[in-house]
C-alpha cells in the first residue's frame, strides 16, 4: 500500500478578481482511499475556518466550556445546616443539590426522568439537525476544538503544522511541540480538576488539593482525567468519535430524509472544474464547485464532505463556512456546501439530471441570467414541524411536566416502619400483646424539626418508645436532626382477648410540629392464635 | 502453487499486496498483517506493568516461600492491620465500656447505643442456643423481651444473673433457690386443688370446686415463696421473697407451660431451670453488654423490683 505523502501545493486560480488559493489536501478518511482498521492513524492538520458556523462555535465552546469550570463555584445558602454550593453531588452523605432543590437517594427517579428528557432532546434535535450533539456540543468536539486553538496559537495553522511536522527535530521544533503539549497537559489537569470541585465544597477542596491534603481519590481523578483529556483531545482526537463511541451509530438511525445535515450539493457543485474558463471554452459542462479543497482543508474529521454523507461526519459545519468564503470570492451563491435535507437534495438533483436520467448539469439548475432557478428548494423553517419532531417533543415535554409536578408535590417528610419479625409478637404478665416497631422519621429539610407520632387503627391500644422520654397521651414527640434520619424503638400493646384475628392493620402517623406536613405508614400488628 | 510476488525476499499476496507468513497449508496462505496499534501499545504496557508488578508485589515462587516484594505487601498484614484500624476506632468506646457500670452505660445514649450492638452480636453466639433468636425463649427457657423476671429486671439485676448465672454450682455468687418437690407431702388430690387455685388467678379453671381447697394449701404451702397473693416479687410480700426468684403464679406468663396439669407436674417433679454464669467466660465487658442489649429488648426496668 502506498502511502500519499500531503505535500504544499499551492496553485492560484483566477476568477473575478480575488484569488482563490487551492490546497492539495488530501482527505485522509476518505471513502476512495478507506483506511485499514490496522493501519496507522493518518494525523489531520484542520486549517482554521471563519464565517458565521465558526463564530457560533466559539459562542457554544465559550458556553459549555464555562458550564463545566464555572458552575462548581455558584453559591446558594441553604442556611446552616447545609452546603452552600449551588451545584453538590454529595456521594458522602448520599445528597444531591441543585440550586433549591435537593435529592435524596431514593428521589432518584428524577435523576432518570431527567435523563429520559436529555435522551428526547437529543432525538428531537437529531431528527431536526442531524448530528448537532456530535457538530456543536459534545465535550470531545469542544475540548479538541480548543486543543486545536492551543495547536495553531503555537505552530501555526495548517501549512505551517504540516511543514513542521516534516522538517527535522530542531531546537524550534522542539520548542514548539513542548510548548504545546505542556499546554495541553496543563488544559488536562484543569479538567480534571474542575470535576472534582461537583463532589464536594469547591473552595475547600482547592485549598486542601492545592495543600496536599485532599482525599487520594481526588487526586487520583485529576490524574486519571488529566490524561484522557490530553490523550482524547491531542492524540486520539476524531478516532473517538469514529471507532469509540456508540452514539454515530445510534445517531444516524435517527436521521431520516427530513434532517438536516451537512451536505455537498452536487446538482450545482458537479462538474468539478479547475480551470473554469478553459473547460466552458472546450465547451464542458462546469459547476460550481473549483476544487479547491477548502472544504477537506478545514475538516477535523478528515474526510471530504464531497464524498456525501459518511459516519465520520460530525456536522461542524466548517466545511460550510470554508465553501461560503470561496463562493463569496467568486460571486456565486453560498450554499454548495449547506445544511439540507436529503429529499430537498434529491428534488435538486432530479432537476439537475432530468429525473436521473442524464449525468448533472448544472446549468439546469440556473436561469439565463445565472441565477438558481425558483424549482430549486431550499430548507424551510416548517420543515422541522413534523409528525416525527412532534412525538418526540412531546414525549419530552411529559417527561418534564411529570418530573415538575413530582418535584413540585414531593414531600420533606417520609415515614418507614419496620415490623419485629423475632419474635413477632411478645405476651406480657398481664396477657397483654406486645408488637415492636423500628420507626424512621426521614426529616428531608436543612432544619430541625419535631415530629408527633400516633396510631390509628388499633382499639385501646398503648404506643410507648423507650428511647424517648417524651411519651404522653398515647403520642410520641420526636425530634429529628437537619437532613437526617431519626431511627428508634417503638413498642405497641393491647390489652388481651381485644383483637379478634391475628393481624391487625393499623397506622403509623407522624405529623410535624407546625401541623404543615404529614406522614402515614401501613403496617400490621400480630398476635397469637386464638385457642 | 506460489502465487506470491517477492520483494526484498519478503513474499507479498497478489490480491491484498500484504505480506504473507510464507506458511502454506494446502495453498492456503496466512496474511501478515500488522496489529492494530493500540492494540500492541496496550499489550507493551502490561509487560511492562507486569515487571513492575513483580517487582513491587510478592511474585515469584521459591523453594519454600514466595519473593515478598518490594513494598512487603502481604493479604493477611492487610487484614490484620485493617481489624487493628478498626479496633482502634471503637476504642474509646470498649474502654468506656469496660470502666462504666451498667447504669452509667445505659444513661449515655451514644455508649448505650454501642453496647446493644455489641450485646446482640454476643447474643446470637452465646445465648440464642437456649433463649432463641429473637430472644423470645422456649418452654424452660425464659423470654427476655416480655416484662417478667424471676431475677429482677432492672439492669443491675439482668448483669448480676448473667454474670453469675442461675443454680450455677461453680459460681459462688449464683443466683440460688430451689422448688421442692410435693410429691409425698401433698396427696394428688390436694395437688389438683392446688392446680385449680393457680389457675383460677389468672383464668378459668377447670373444676372451680376445688378453687377454695387449693387457696388453703397455697396459703399453708406455697405463699413463703410465691407469696400470700400468688404474685411473688410483684405483689404483697415483695420484700420476703424478692431473692427467691419465684414466679409470679397470677400473670399470663408460664415458664413451664400453663393449665393444671402443668401446675400439677412442676409439683410433683420440680425442673428448676440452671444458666452458667457468663462472667468467667466472656469477661466482665461482654456481660455488661449483653446485659444493656437484653435490658433493650422491650421489658427491661428503670428501677429494681420491689424498692
Amino acid at each position: 500500500m502506498e502511502r500519499t505523502v500531503t505535500v504544499n501545493v499551492r496553485e492560484v486560480q483566477e476568477s473575478g478578481n480575488e484569488a482563490i488559493e487551492r490546497v492539495d489536501a488530501e482527505a485522509v478518511n476518505s471513502a476512495k482511499v478507506r483506511q485499514p482498521l490496522y493501519a496507522a492513524r493518518k494525523k489531520i492538520h484542520p486549517k482554521r475556518a471563519s464565517g458565521a458556523f465558526r463564530q457560533f462555535k466559539w459562542l457554544v465552546m465559550a458556553i459549555t466550556l464555562g458550564i463545566y469550570y464555572l458552575t462548581p463555584w455558584i453559591r446558594w445558602d441553604r442556611g446552616p445546616y447545609a452546603p452552600d454550593q449551588a451545584i453538590l453531588v454529595d456521594i458522602a452523605n448520599r445528597r444531591f443539590y441543585f440550586f433549591s432543590i435537593e435529592i435524596w437517594p431514593q428521589e432518584f427517579i428524577l435523576i432518570a426522568g431527567l435523563l429520559v428528557m436529555a435522551g428526547a432532546g437529543l432525538f428531537l434535535i437529531t431528527s431536526v439537525a442531524g448530528r448537532a450533539w456530535c457538530g456543536y456540543t459534545c465535550p470531545q468536539t469542544v475540548w479538541v476544538d480548543l486543543f486545536l486553538v492551543v495547536e495553531r496559537a503555537v505552530e501555526g495553522d495548517r501549512n505551517a503544522r504540516i511543514k513542521l511536522d516534516q522538517t527535522p527535530w530542531t531546537l524550534d521544533k522542539i520548542t514548539k511541540k513542548l510548548v504545546k503539549h505542556l499546554i495541553w497537559i496543563a488544559i488536562g489537569f484543569f479538567t480534571g480538576g474542575a470535576w472534582i470541585f461537583y463532589f464536594a465544597d469547591a473552595p475547600t477542596l482547592a485549598r486542601d488539593f492545592t495543600l496536599g491534603q485532599a482525599a487520594p481519590i481526588a487526586y487520583f481523578t485529576v490524574v486519571i482525567l488529566t490524561f484522557t483529556t490530553y490523550v482524547f483531545g491531542g492524540f486520539m482526537r476524531e478516532q473517538v468519535c469514529t471507532y469509540m463511541c456508540p452514539w454515530p451509530r445510534i445517531q444516524a438511525a435517527m436521521l431520516d430524509e427530513d434532517s438536516l445535515t451537512v451536505t455537498y450539493n452536487a446538482w450545482r457543485g458537479e462538474p468539478r472544474s479547475r480551470g473554469a474558463k478553459k473547460s466552458v471554452a472546450a465547451g464542458k459542462l462546469v459547476g460550481d464547485c473549483v476544487d479547491c479543497n477548502a472544504c477537506v482543508a478545514v475538516c477535523p474529521q478528515g474526510i471530504d464532505i464531497r464524498d456525501g454523507q459518511q459516519l465520520e461526519c460530525i456536522t461542524c459545519a466548517l466545511c460550510i463556512d470554508a465553501c461560503d468564503g470561496v463562493m463569496d470570492k467568486l460571486g456565486k451563491e453560498r450554499g454548495l456546501i449547506s445544511y439540507t435535507t436529503l429529499l430537498d437534495y434529491q428534488h435538486n438533483m432530479d432537476i439537475a439530471t432530468v429525473g436521473g436520467t442524464k449525468p448533472i448539469n448544472p446549468a439546469l439548475v440556473r436561469t439565463a441570467e445565472g441565477k438558481l432557478t425558483e424549482e430549486v428548494k431550499n430548507f424551510r423553517l416548517g420543515h422541522i414541524f413534523r409528525p416525527r419532531t412532534a412525538v418526540y417533543f412531546s414525549l419530552w415535554v411529559l417527561v418534564g411536566i411529570g418530573i415538575l409536578t413530582m418535584l413540585m408535590s414531593r414531600g420533606r417528610l417520609e415515614l418507614n416502619v419496620l415490623h419485629d419479625r423475632n419474635p413477632q409478637f411478645v405476651t406480657l404478665s398481664d396477657g397483654s400483646i406486645r408488637n415492636g416497631y423500628t420507626v424512621k422519621i426521614l426529616n428531608m429539610i436543612p432544619e430541625p424539626r419535631a415530629f408527633t407520632m400516633s396510631i390509628d387503627g388499633l382499639p385501646d391500644a398503648t404506643m410507648s418508645a423507650p428511647d424517648i422520654a417524651e411519651a404522653s397521651d398515647g403520642k410520641v414527640s420526636v425530634e429529628a436532626e437537619p437532613d437526617r434520619v431519626r431511627t428508634f424503638k417503638v413498642f405497641v400493646a393491647v390489652p388481651a382477648g381485644s383483637l379478634d384475628e391475628e393481624i391487625t392493620p393499623f397506622e403509623f402517623h407522624v405529623v410535624d410540629k407546625d401541623g404543615m406536613e404529614s406522614a402515614v405508614y401501613k403496617t400490621t400488628f400480630s398476635a397469637p392464635e386464638k385457642k | 502453487m506460489d502465487d506470491a510476488r517477492h520483494i526484498d525476499g519478503k513474499r507479498i499476496d497478489e490480491k491484498t499486496g500484504v505480506e504473507t507468513t510464507g506458511h502454506f497449508w494446502d495453498g492456503i496462505q496466512e496474511l501478515n498483517n500488522p496489529l492494530p496499534r493500540w492494540w500492541l501499545w496496550t499489550f507493551y504496557a502490561t509487560i511492562i506493568w507486569a515487571i513492575g508488578y513483580t517487582i513491587m508485589y510478592p511474585a515469584w515462587p521459591m523453594l519454600t516461600s514466595a519473593t515478598g516484594g518490594y513494598l512487603g505487601y502481604s493479604s493477611r498484614a492487610e487484614v490484620r492491620d485493617e481489624l487493628a484500624t478498626a479496633e482502634a476506632a471503637r476504642g474509646s468506646l470498649v474502654e468506656a465500656v469496660r470502666s462504666e457500670d451498667v447504669a452509667q452505660i445505659v444513661a449515655n445514649p451514644v455508649l448505650k447505643q454501642f453496647a446493644i450492638s455489641a450485646g446482640a452480636a454476643a447474643f446470637k453466639v452465646n445465648c440464642v442456643q437456649c433463649h432463641g433468636s429473637g430472644a423470645q425463649g422456649s418452654a424452660g427457657y425464659p423470654n427476655l423481651n416480655d416484662d417478667d423476671w424471676l431475677w429482677g429486671g432492672d439492669i443491675e439485676s439482668i448483669y448480676t444473673t448473667i454474670n453469675h448465672g442461675v443454680r450455677y454450682a461453680a459460681d459462688e455468687e449464683t443466683r440460688q433457690s430451689e422448688m421442692p418437690s410435693f410429691d409425698g407431702v401433698l396427696t394428688p388430690d390436694q395437688m389438683a386443688d392446688v392446680a385449680a387455685y393457680v389457675v383460677s388467678l389468672s383464668g378459668t379453671p377447670k373444676f372451680p370446686d376445688k378453687v377454695e381447697a387449693g387457696a388453703t394449701l397455697f396459703a399453708e404451702n406455697c405463699a413463703s415463696c410465691h407469696g400470700s397473693d400468688a404474685k411473688a416479687a410483684k405483689g404483697v410480700d415483695a420484700e420476703a421473697v424478692k431473692d427467691l426468684g419465684a414466679p409470679d403464679l397470677a400473670d399470663a406468663i408460664w415458664l413451664y407451660g400453663s393449665g393444671e396439669n402443668a401446675v400439677v407436674q412442676q409439683m410433683m417433679h420440680p425442673r428448676n431451670g440452671v444458666m452458667p454464669a457468663w462472667g468467667a467466660r466472656l469477661g466482665n465487658t461482654t456481660v455488661k453488654e449483653l446485659a444493656v442489649y437484653v435490658h433493650s429488648l422491650g421489658g427491661g426496668q428503670t428501677v429494681a423490683a420491689g424498692q
